[in-house]
């Protein structure tokens, strides 16, 4: 058997691979075959590492949001309530496992598996720090949206086969939100790919000497807005808003199957902070990174907790919205926004030199412009509809009364 | 036999399964979800190939758009979980006929093509490449322009549809 390499301390990850093929070699095992297990250890690590992170989280959530509320949050088991996670996750084990008459089975237990499957799929992509990372492929942003449709689709085929009329109309709500929400998010995310003439997620994050949040704030603030109505949690939760339709589209599941929906919705939203802090707020960068690349992934966890904070925080303070509302904002506010956002982008960024903090300096005034047009053009629209509303008043007040409840109706 | 034969053959022999599935499955659903399946196993054949961007675009592109929203108009229909009736019309021998004449002169032509066959590796900048020869005067300006074309136009098409009387 040949020698273990010396252990590595800047990239453990690569390490531990060649060592477990140097071992398994050592042992009889043919080299492709080898690597492949390798390869396969390394999926079990990081999906159990996504599967025991979201205990710590779903605790994190209560209790912030506890806060925010004037509540404790939980407190009762283990120091500080950390077990409850544990207490909650025993109770759903021991919970009946129902198949409501009428579901289509197969289908039916499939949808809480791809759900969960669909959100680990996306950490396969993600640069903890310059050598820690599941996979640089070179399309790593398409890749997180087509991985974001089959988290769509597990959504529409649970609220199809639990036979349900709540559980179908949170899946008709899933196409309109879910399928809306990724247009301005696809454009969104072409932004930091503009800019890093890349779509890897590591060369993205190798990119940004200037964060992307400060070359195209536009653009995050629409990426973080669209992938949280994309989770599908407050105050985008239409999917499954309770005083609605009930628990909308996983109605039906009980025990462990409704765990999976849970546990998926929660490490989803951790995700979409994973990718904000990755695609816009530089990463694994930070001071000493070249020196000792390991220190990446303490701030990317950094960045990560601070923005799956905002979300807590949104999800804490914001009521859930209309769903005419939801879909106007998203189609005539967010989409036009983002496509303006693309196109100032890539001619600001083609017109300035390639000096850094000169491109850094024109993109965020020209977001900045931007912003201002879209403010001005918003105030604009609603003085507009002001006026023509106090109009149709007062005539309403010169035709009478009963004439008036007439003018009054037709202005609305 | 090489790991990546038996993963081409098993993927292979999913996609035609599958696609077989989407024919006969007597619930329109599950036609539906069988050919989501067809669709992804397509993709693990790009992965073989190579074309990590085809295999995720198609992923994108036909199950994150096209089968969803084929899905969500099958739910909108009436009468999707009671039988859907026979799957079969008087004219099922000619379209039997029609497509065995289809396969026949596909098949024929696939074995008339001298096909080169090389090792050499996909060049790892493929993608780039893609991308500059779709805005290359000389080589995909023109398709890539048409296409865009009428997507923009199918996008002005159902505003003008969608937004009625004004």
């Amino acid at each position: 058997m040949p020698p273990l390499p010396p252990f590595d301390f800047n990239s453990p990850i690569s390490w531990a691979g060649q060592a477990i093929v140097i071992l398994l070699t050592g042992v009889g095992v043919p080299r492709d075959l080898a690597g492949a297990i390798a390869t396969l250890l390394g999926v079990i690590v990081l999906a159990s590492y996504g599967l025991t992170i979201t205990l710590l989280l779903i605790w994190a959530e209560r209790k912030l949001v506890g806060r925010l509320q004037d509540r404790l949050g939980p407190n009762r088991v283990g120091p500080y309530g950390l077990l409850q996670t544990i207490a909650d996750a025993f109770k759903l084990f021991t919970k009946e496992d129902i198949t409501p008459t009428g579901a289509d089975v197969v289908v039916y237990n499939l949808a809480p598996l791809l759900s969960v499957v669909s959100v680990l799929l996306i950490w396969a992509v993600i640069p903890f720090a310059s050598t820690v990372f599941g996979t640089n492929i070179n399309v790593g942003v398409i890749y997180v949206v087509g991985v974001g449709g089959l988290g769509t689709l597990a959504i529409m085929m649970a609220g199809w086969s639990s036979n349900n009329k709540y559980a179908l109309l949170g899946a008709f709500r899933t196409a309109a939100q879910l399928i809306s929400y990724e247009v301005p998010m696809i454009l969104a995310l072409l932004v930091p790919v503009l800019l890093a003439r890349s779509m890897g997620m590591n060369d993205i994050v190798k990119g940004q000497t200037v964060w992307y949040i400060v070359l195209a704030p536009i653009a995050g603030l629409i990426f973080f807005i669209t992938s949280m109505a994309e989770v599908g949690r407050a105050p985008f939760d239409l999917l499954e808003a309770e005083s609605e339709i009930v628990a909308g589209f996983h109605i039906e599941y009980t025990g462990l199957k409704f765990g999976m929906f849970f546990v998926g919705e929660f490490l989803h939203a951790f995700t979409i902070s994973a990718l904000a802090a990755t695609l816009f707020f530089g990463g694994w960068r930070g001071p000493w990174t070249d020196q000792v690349p390991l220190l990446g992934v303490v701030y990317f966890f950094v960045k990560t907790a601070f923005a799956f904070f905002v979300v807590i925080w949104v999800r804490g303070s914001m009521p859930r919205i209309r769903i005419d509302h939801m879909l106007a904002f998203n189609w005539k506010f967010l989409t036009p926004v983002s496509l303006a956002a693309v196109v100032v982008t890539a001619v600001v960024d083609k017109l300035t030199p390639s000096s850094e903090w000169t491109r850094a300096g024109a993109l965020f005034l020209a977001n900045v412009i931007l912003g201002a047009v879209v403010v001005w053009i918003l105030a604009a629209t609603a003085r507009r509809q002001r006026m023509q509303e106090e109009g149709s008043r007062q005539e309403a007040k010169h035709a009478g009364p009963a004439q008036g409840a007439e003018a009054h109706a037709g202005a609305h | 036999m090489p790991p990546l034969q038996i993963v081409f053959l098993v993927a292979s022999a999913a996609t035609l399964v599958s696609g077989l599935l989407v024919v006969v499955s007597r619930n329109l659903i599950h036609a539906a979800l069988w050919l989501i399946v067809t669709l992804f196993m397509v993709a693990v054949l790009f992965v073989l190939l190579e074309a990590g961007f085809l295999a995720t675009v198609q992923v994108v592109l036909y199950i994150g758009a096209i089968a969803i929203m084929i899905i969500f108009a099958v739910m909108l229909t009436r009468r999707v979980m009671k039988d859907p009736g026979p799957q079969t019309n008087k004219q099922w021998w000619l379209a039997a006929l029609v497509s065995l004449a289809i396969f026949a002169a596909l098949a024929a032509i696939l074995f008339q093509v001298p096909w080169t066959v090389t090792n050499a590796s996909v060049s790892p900048d493929s993608l780039t490449d893609l991308g500059k020869s779709l805005v290359d005067t000389n080589r995909f300006v023109l398709p890539f322009e048409v296409a865009s074309v009428l997507l923009i136009a199918a996008l002005i098409g159902s505003i003008v549809i969608a937004g009625g009387r004004d």
